[in-house]
């Protein structure tokens, strides 16, 4: 176990690293000059030389990745370019409400995904299940702002349900984590309805009914907790596809994270911004996989550690 | 311009014998204005900076004017610039010379009192090259510049604190945009012990002696700006209280401004429904509607061939129809024919420019050796409408013959390719265009068709260099004397005029404002079109529903 977890932990060390010198590189090869960008329309050929020197822009590539590594090192990841304030603040104050929203986002998938696999797995083959895959398959496909977009419209707008927009409350969290959890949950759906299947067809399941349990106890009690670890496995997955979306759903409801921020930095070529949440994202991945898989033995004991 | 010459007639005989002065004569204020009450602005992008050094977008330009003064600014919802921190000023005949008297009693938001060497030391700190500041070049007519731009000198030796209310600056050449130039944010005063107290990060912790201070600012959500009870200027501003919601898309924005949430979308009217607001009688009444110091034009780079050749460029000019792009922008814009936009002192009344006629074009094109067009590149920058403006000239271009590619990029990719002298021989400005930094005819000249911005990385995407030009604008600017704008406007006109006669930009349209706000918001409404201060103006405007 500990020797498997140390592997592990070089391997992601390794990724993180390799994120860091691919994204560092590609930064360094746009044909942008974020100099410029900061030195403004206005400034002189020797403003503009000055401040690449002070950013130490003007090293080769190599020399600039070694100094951004080593401050990485000690946990600084530069300042804005545009801000000018110290990434590691920006990302920190908006941190928080990234991983609220990720937990909304992982119920409201895990809520509507494994009801609605379960349904249709026991109505298998009736309308019942046709149309719930159906609806699975438009969560899976709809893009993301539209489906914002479109529960902002109903919910927020017509039925004044939920505030339009903005971060706070619980009810402010409702309708982005429902938008973020309704592409999971068509997966969910899908995975859950399979497995559940597959499980329902087992000897063991067909013993307790032989011996008449209720359907009820079959489902919840026999059936129920070991189609769903495969689904939960997933979950570590998931925050992968996260942040893809909250880049997206951030922007369309207002919510202060680092999707958001990520976002603004990209159009802006806010250059240690970008590196900043791209490794923090990778980080998160990288955690998640290692945790998923840490976890997964002690959900199924067949799974083992090597 | 009109102010100055009401106020050298106003000034003494001993001012006659130093020069020119101007006092100022106080604002008058709204008389209709309520006092108190709180509004709110939405926002999409987080607010990059309020440090006035620094902040140079749309966005923080005039939340930076409401939070930190300068010694000039202008009449509300005009360009007529007036005295402000400074009560009058004085310039010597030969232009070179300004001393400013400043104002007693102003107080920055932690009490002390403002002097001039909070002055000199903002314009030591705004040209000091560790600064950064994106607006250093504005100083450049200041003695002692090029020291301390390139690190020889930490002070700037034109400036000199004559006494605690008195700061003279010497320039190193007559410069007729100076008093535009201490109105711009960048030369707005700061104080030296709050500077030092938060360095890097005093543009999240700003303190000025505007109208406003900062009482919050939490980052990615809000920023809460409340009325300084100490503010010099006797009767502003009107609100207690503005809020600004961050991260907020514009349709977003316009849904609760329906619902009466908020009071102003600070990105203005979301291009989709912009007809559908006009189409609402009840929803267009709360649009204002003005013009803006913008022009949006195709650039041609002069020293690639075929755009080397100005018959292949007044071809171009010929070419496009300007009335169908601006239906692709819904109307928003009124078509161009020169560089300057109508509203700024300068622009050519007279001046025709060049009729949209594709058979004269294509004559054009034949007489240049072009007979049968050619081939080339149009660079654009990829958001919405800036394509379908660069595929529109597409077509005009292609009814004379020109098959132009389109290279639909990044921001910083577009303005990367127009400062590489090789990078684009075409360039549609959309989305990057110029908009004036101050109200000022040379303000359009110099970075972007003078030679000065014809080098690498420089904003000339045309990559356009008329020495004689460039001599001409500047004996333009060295007409310092406030009594001969007219004649400085004139003569700016006609350089414009000989620009448009060598064709290095094809001005398509000069885009209008729309700012939307809720019935509540009262206040003239050319304060929600100021020149200067956009979206609003924050320190002008107040809410109709108080006491």
């Amino acid at each position: 176990m500990i020797a498997y977890l140390g592997r592990r932990l070089i391997q992601s060390l390794l990724i993180l690293l390799g994120v860091s010198l691919i994204t560092f590189a590609l930064l360094y090869l746009l044909p942008a000059d974020p100099v410029r960008q900061i030195a403004g329309r206005s400034a002189t050929p020797q403003t503009v030389e000055n401040i690449r020197q002070q950013l130490g822009l003007d090293q080769p590539f190599i020399v600039q990745y070694w100094r951004y590594l080593m401050k990485l090192i000690s946990g600084d990841l530069g300042r804005s370019y545009i801000q000018r304030s110290e990434v590691t603040e920006l990302i920190v104050s908006r941190l928080p409400a990234s991983l609220l929203l990720m937990v909304g986002a992982i119920l409201c998938e895990l809520l509507l995904g494994l009801s609605m696999g379960l349904i249709a797995a026991v109505r298998r083959g009736t309308a019942t299940d046709q149309t719930l895959m159906v609806a699975s398959f438009v969560g899976v496909s709809a893009p993301q702002f539209v489906v914002g977009l479109l529960l902002l419209y109903v919910f927020a707008v017509r039925l004044s349900w939920f505030p339009i927009g903005g971060y706070g409350t619980w009810r402010h969290l409702v309708l982005p984590s429902l938008t973020m959890g309704i592409l999971g949950a068509g997966w969910y759906a899908r995975m859950m309805r399979s497995s559940m299947i597959d499980v329902l067809r087992q000897d063991y399941v067909r013993t307790a009914r032989a011996k008449g349990l209720a359907r009820r106890a079959i489902l919840f009690r026999h059936a129920l907790p070991n189609a769903i670890l495969p689904v939960i496995a997933m979950i570590g997955i998931d925050i992968g596809i996260f942040m893809g979306g909250i880049v997206v759903v951030e922007s369309v409801f207002g919510w202060p994270g680092i999707g958001q921020l990520a976002w603004q930095a990209i159009q802006r070529v806010d250059i240690p911004i970008i590196m900043g949440v791209t490794l923090a994202s990778a980080f998160a991945i990288v955690l998640g996989n290692l945790l998923a898989d840490i976890i997964a033995p002690f959900i199924d004991p067949r799974i083992k550690l090597r | 311009m009109k102010k100055f010459l009401a106020s050298t007639v106003a000034a003494s005989a001993l001012a006659l014998m130093l020069g020119m002065t101007s006092v100022r004569a106080e604002d008058a204020v709204d008389p209709n204005a309520k006092q108190g009450g709180a509004i709110t602005i939405t926002y999409k992008d987080d607010v990059a900076t309020l440090d006035p050094a620094i902040g140079y977008d749309w966005q923080n330009w005039s939340m930076i004017k409401s939070l930190f003064d300068g010694l000039m600014d202008y009449e509300p919802g005009t360009t007529n610039l007036k005295p402000d921190l400074a009560e009058s000023y004085e310039i010597t005949p030969d232009g070179k010379t300004f001393t400013f008297k400043l104002r007693h009693g102003v107080k920055f938001h932690n009490g002390r009192e403002m002097t001039a060497d909070d002055v000199k030391y903002s314009l030591d700190r705004v040209t000091n090259p560790k600064t950064q500041s994106p607006g250093a070049g504005f100083f450049g007519s200041i003695k002692g510049y090029d020291d301390v731009a390139a690190g020889k000198a930490e002070s700037l030796s034109g400036v000199t604190v004559v006494d605690p209310y008195t700061v003279k600056f010497e320039l190193t050449r007559p410069d007729a945009t100076f008093l535009h130039v201490m109105a711009i944010n960048f030369s707005h005063v700061v104080p030296k012990e709050e500077v030092e107290k938060y360095g890097a990060d005093f543009g999240k912790h700003p303190v000025g002696t505007g109208a406003f201070k900062l009482t919050e600012w939490t980052l990615g959500q809000r920023i809460v700006f409340e009325r300084n009870p100490d503010y010099w200027h006797k009767g502003l501003p009107h609100l207690d209280k503005i809020t600004f919601e961050i991260g907020q898309e514009p349709i977003v924005a316009l849904l609760r401004l329906q619902k009466g949430e908020i009071d102003v979308p600070g990105d203005g009217i979301p291009p989709a429904k912009f007809q559908e607001v006009m189409a609402d009688p009840e929803q267009k009444a709360r649009v204002v509607e003005g013009g803006q110091l913008h022009t949006g034009y195709v650039t041609m780079n002069t020293t690639m061939a075929p755009f080397d050749n100005v018959k292949v460029r007044q071809a171009v000019n010929m070419a496009i129809n300007k009335a169908r792009v601006i239906q692709i922008i819904n109307g928003r814009a009124v078509p161009a024919n020169q560089p300057l936009p109508p509203s700024m002192p300068g622009y050519n009344k007279e001046y025709k420019g060049y009729a949209y006629d594709v058979a004269k074009a294509k004559a054009l094109l034949a007489e240049a050796g072009h007979p049968d067009g050619f081939d080339t590149q149009l660079f654009a920058m990829n958001t919405d409408p800036n394509p379908r403006i660069a595929q529109a000239i597409q077509q005009d271009l292609a009814a004379i013959g020109i098959k132009a590619s389109i290279q639909s990029l990044a921001q910083a990719n577009v303005i990367a390719a127009g400062g590489d002298k090789a990078g684009a021989p075409m360039i549609w400005s959309g989305g990057m265009a110029w908009i004036a930094d101050f109200p000022d005819p040379s303000n359009f000249y110099g970075p972007i068709l003078g030679c000065a911005g014809a080098v690498p990385g420089g904003w000339n995407w045309s990559w356009y260099c008329n020495k004689g030009l460039d001599a001409k604008a500047a004996e333009a600017d060295s007409v310092v004397d406030p009594a001969k704008a007219g004649e400085r406007a004139k003569m700016w006109s006609a350089i414009y005029d000989k620009v448009m006669e060598d064709a290095p930009w094809a001005p398509v349209f000069n885009e209008q404002r729309f700012t939307m706000k809720s019935a509540r918001m009262g206040g003239a409404d050319n304060l929600y079109v100021d020149p200067v201060h956009i979206p609003i103006n924050y320190d002008n405007v107040y809410v109709k529903d108080v006491q």
